[in-house]
């Protein structure tokens, strides 16, 4: 199925949840913090989230600024 | 004498604030950040990259360092609330610095939808510090409704070009019952201590230090100047005037030969 991820769609395994699409990734959870549809979703639930077609994803961590 | 800024309970100082951006690399600048002592830096939040992985900045940080997520991105009030929360959801505290721009060429703040922000954040218990065009209606306003601290600019973001807007930060820092810490545009060390000497509770630099040959010594070259400046400020500078007034006695002078 598709889902956007940070404004991209990608196609990814069916009955994914948060917490797999970030292992999957091969993105380290910390200071990672994941809005799904909108909704901000903390880490302890992100096991709990079944994705689904055309959900909308944003995957944001720290960078350096100003 | 012991002189702290204190801001939502934290004793701050080091009144030298550091932007983390443009930096060659992580590691360097930790050892920016350590070399200036610096007590509280500021991150941005974007998108993860995942072909990057990129590195986790927040491990490059000193742990006494406060870490102020600034909502850089943000076009409206209602977008930097969002990037707020998600930050404080990310796990690095609630300090912000709100930061509203609709400008591309002069990156200058919206200084209302900034302050629409800091009513809302203030409501659901951030720090914040919004960054602003120097104005005393709106600095007194984002004041009275709750900022933490005001933070008006010197010059436009990364110009390097000083504090073009004295006069009005000098108003603001005799008017308004925060501290006002001036941030962007200041480009050297002189600059900075210049801020200080006029009574700004704090500078925050970051393209000056980032971008130098050796970004590790021009941090503590920030750092000795706002030490310098805050100094001078709190030793009482002297007031200027048109004439000489001498330095030495003007009586018991050297008589010539008659």
């Amino acid at each position: 199925m598709v889902v956007s991820i940070n404004g991209r769609p990608e196609e990814i395994k069916m009955q994914s949840n948060l917490a797999e699409l970030i292992s999957n990734k091969g993105l380290c959870a910390d200071n990672l913090v994941i809005e799904h549809n909108s909704v901000i979703v903390p880490k302890h639930k992100w096991q709990k989230i079944a994705l689904k077609e055309n959900d909308f994803i944003e995957i944001v961590s720290f960078v350096g600024g100003g | 004498m012991t002189d702290f800024l204190e801001i939502a309970g934290k004793k701050i100082s080091n009144r030298l604030f550091i932007g983390t951006g443009k930096f060659a690399s992580y590691p360097i600048m930790k050892q920016a950040l350590e070399a200036a002592e610096t007590e509280v830096a500021t991150v941005a939040l974007r998108r993860v990259d995942a072909d990057l992985k990129d590195k986790n900045i927040i491990e490059y940080i000193p742990k006494p360092c406060q870490v102020m997520i600034n909502t850089s991105g943000a076009r409206n009030a209602e977008e930097a609330v969002r990037i707020a929360r998600l930050a404080k959801a990310a796990g690095a505290g609630n300090w912000i610095k709100i930061e509203v721009i609709r400008d591309n060429k002069y990156l200058l703040p919206d200084n209302l939808e900034t302050l629409k922000a800091v009513e809302i954040l203030v409501k659901e218990n951030f720090i914040v510090f919004p960054y602003m065009c120097p104005d005393l209606s709106i600095g007194r306003r984002m004041a009275q409704a709750g900022a933490s601290a005001v933070m008006p600019l010197g010059s436009p973001i990364g110009s390097n070009r000083g504090i073009k807007t004295r006069e009005l930060i000098e108003i603001m820092i005799n008017e308004i019952n925060v501290p006002i810490i001036v941030d962007a545009g200041l480009g050297k060390p002189s600059q900075a201590c210049e801020c200080m000497e006029l009574g700004s509770a704090a500078v925050l630099v970051n393209t000056a230090i980032a971008v130098a040959d050796d970004p590790v010594k021009m941090a503590k070259a920030f750092s000795t100047a706002v030490c310098a400046g805050r100094l001078a400020y709190l030793s009482g500078i002297p007031v200027t005037s048109k004439f000489a007034n001498a330095s030495s006695p003007l009586t018991g002078f050297l008589g010539g030969k008659k």
